[in-house]
């Protein structure tokens, strides 16, 4: 029961993690109906970028871990977010209107390039980072196990609950969100109606930057290493989470998130953690097999 | 207010405007009629700039709107009921009307003075507000697309074939509405192949036949010529009994 309960925790932990990257992969496919597979290296660089801040914050001698953090999350929002415009600028704009083929092969040329050139610019080697919050709860203490809640999880599961309530609230009622949900259903629609579609798209692009390289400071902060391939795990699971969620779908896309998280973490704990793989891509074979819109996704057949 | 001249238009290698020549003038209704591909729709959505014309000049308001993204030309006071309506299937009608306010004043008030109009011109609507847009009745869609365009208050008006698929009660109605919003100060250039209705609204008329214009008048003149009534009117579309 109580390891039960440790796992659980982990299990969200990580799929909080996931259900953030899965965001950008869905808002993606729902706007220009395509998978962005540059997605997950944008994370990854998310997650350098972090490294990179919280290491030059501590040479420069800020201890105060708040302000840290604030910090390390603005400079990788930020930067990050101008990762995601230029992927949309450089490898999908110039392809609008072009076969669907196209695009998907300059996404995936991106996500190579941009592995190769953190690798070149990072090298290959994991870059470590000194835990940045330490400690936790421990909720229980039974039959000598103890069931800890790390304030690292804590930080990270609020952060997304919060995170996901101010995504939903912009998608639901601000212009932005509604232009957003407008091009997604009739582009040429929402032109005649005076929305800049192709400044919408970007802002798509830049949202699920931004969320990603959340997740990008949340996975530094709870493993303390990242490398150049971390983007392409990542990235696969948080694909699968959409797909599983069903793409197109932004509450699928948490949903989705969730389980794979918690499938990983019970796999691993109780059967072996070299086939959690395994596990979560069964898992979205099944869920497929009987619904291939996903779980929360809609079916393909709707007259507009 | 808007003067087209020598527009040619293309989808790929087809050529669906082949030098268009045509003016509406401030506070008219112009109406367009032509057989089925004769290139009207297209003309409608060439003026809102998708496809970009291959050629020729787009005057409005004296400035050359040809070549500008759509989202500018209709920032500049165009609206389209396009043909097939168009709603966002997926929004409520209100948010369908709030999509309509993006190209013109997005201020709360002003967003909330459009729905007022709205609601007034098509009360049945503010019944609907929160229905999904692809669960409304062809003629509540129609009436939703209508008042979308007007959310913006847009000065010139495009409308593509209102009548469509209407019941004789509904095509009534919104020929009404059109001549109530002409009044109210917005210019109306109106497709219709509902001719007989179109051209005694209209103060003047086109024919469009092969993606060109092949003849102009005043609505009257038109629905009296012998080659209209024979094309347009008599062979099918008479006029309703009692209209
Ligand atoms: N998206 C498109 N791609 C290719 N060809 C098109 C496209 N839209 C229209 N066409 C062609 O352009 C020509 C003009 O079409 P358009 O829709 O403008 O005609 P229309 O006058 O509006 O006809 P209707 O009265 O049937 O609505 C037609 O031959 C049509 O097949
Ligand atoms: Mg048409």
């Amino acid at each position: 029961m109580e390891y039960f309960l440790q796992q659980l925790i982990n299990g969200v932990t990580l799929g909080a993690i996931y259900g953030l990257i899965a965001l950008g992969y869905t808002m993606v496919y729902g706007i220009i109906g395509m998978i962005n597979f540059a997605h997950g290296e944008v994370y990854m660089i998310g997650a350098f970028i972090a490294v990179t801040a919280f290491t030059a914050l501590g040479v420069a001698g800020v201890t105060f871990v708040p302000l840290a953090l604030a910090v390390v999350l603005l400079v990788a929002v930020t930067f990050t977010a101008a990762y995601g415009w230029t992927v949309e600028r450089v490898a999908y704009r110039p392809l609008r209107g072009a076969p669907r083929l196209a695009p998907l092969i300059s996404a995936i040329g991106m996500s190579i390039f941009l592995q190769n050139y953190v690798q070149l610019l990072q090298g290959a080697r994991v870059k470590p980072l000194a835990p940045v919050i330490r400690g936790g709860f421990e909720l229980l203490h039974a039959n000598q196990f103890s069931v800890q809640l790390s304030y690292i999880q804590c930080f990270i599961i609020l952060a997304t609950v919060v995170l996901i309530a101010v995504f939903t609230l912009m998608i639901a009622r601000t212009p932005l969100g509604r232009a957003q949900r407008a091009c997604e259903q009739d582009r040429t629609m929402a032109a005649l109606l005076g929305v800049d579609v192709d400044r919408t798209i970007s802002l798509t692009f830049v949202i699920g930057a931004a969320l990603a390289a959340v997740a990008g400071v949340m996975v530094t902060m709870y493993y303390g290493v990242v490398d150049f391939f971390i983007g392409f795990q990542a990235g696969l699971k948080a694909f699968t989470a959409a797909v599983l969620g069903g793409i197109g779908s932004l509450p699928g896309a948490m949903l989705g998130g969730l389980l794979i998280g918690l499938v990983e973490a019970f796999y691993s704990a109780y059967f072996s953690i070299e086939y959690k793989d395994v596990a979560a891509f069964s898992i979205l074979v099944l869920v497929l097999v009987f619904r291939p819109s996903g779980l929360l996704g809609r079916p393909e057949v709707e007259k507009v | 207010m808007l003067a087209l001249t020598g527009v040619h238009a293309h989808y790929g290698p087809i050529e669906a405007l082949r030098g268009v020549d045509l003016e509406v003038a401030h506070g008219e209704i112009v109406a367009m009629i032509g057989a089925n591909g004769a290139g009207k729709s297209t003309l409608l959505m060439t003026i809102c700039g998708a496809p970009v014309p291959s050629a020729g000049r787009i005057l409005f308001d004296g400035a050359d709107i040809a070549g500008l993204p759509t989202f500018e030309i209709v920032r500049r006071g165009i609206a389209q009921v396009p043909e097939g309506r168009r709603i966002f299937p997926r929004m409520t009608v209100l948010e369908n009307l709030q999509m309509g306010a993006a190209a013109g004043d997005a201020t709360p008030s002003a967003l909330a003075a459009g729905l007022e109009r709205a609601f007034a011109l098509f009360p049945v609507l503010a019944e609907r507000r929160t229905q999904r847009g692809g669960t409304l009745s062809g003629g509540e869609q129609q009436m939703l697309s209508i008042a979308r365009a007007l959310m913006a208050r847009p000065r010139l008006l495009l409308l593509d074939e209102p009548s469509l698929g209407l019941a004789p009660m509904v095509v009534k109605q919104i020929f009404q509405v059109i001549g109530e919003i002409n009044r109210a100060g917005t210019t109306v250039l109106l497709v219709e192949q509902n001719a007989y209705h179109a051209l005694r609204l209209a103060h003047r008329g086109y024919v469009m036949a092969q993606g060109r214009v092949v003849m102009s008048g005043s609505g009257a003149a038109l629905l009296a010529d012998p080659d209209v009534r024979a094309a347009y009117l008599e062979g099918g579309a008479k006029p309703p009994p009692g209209a």
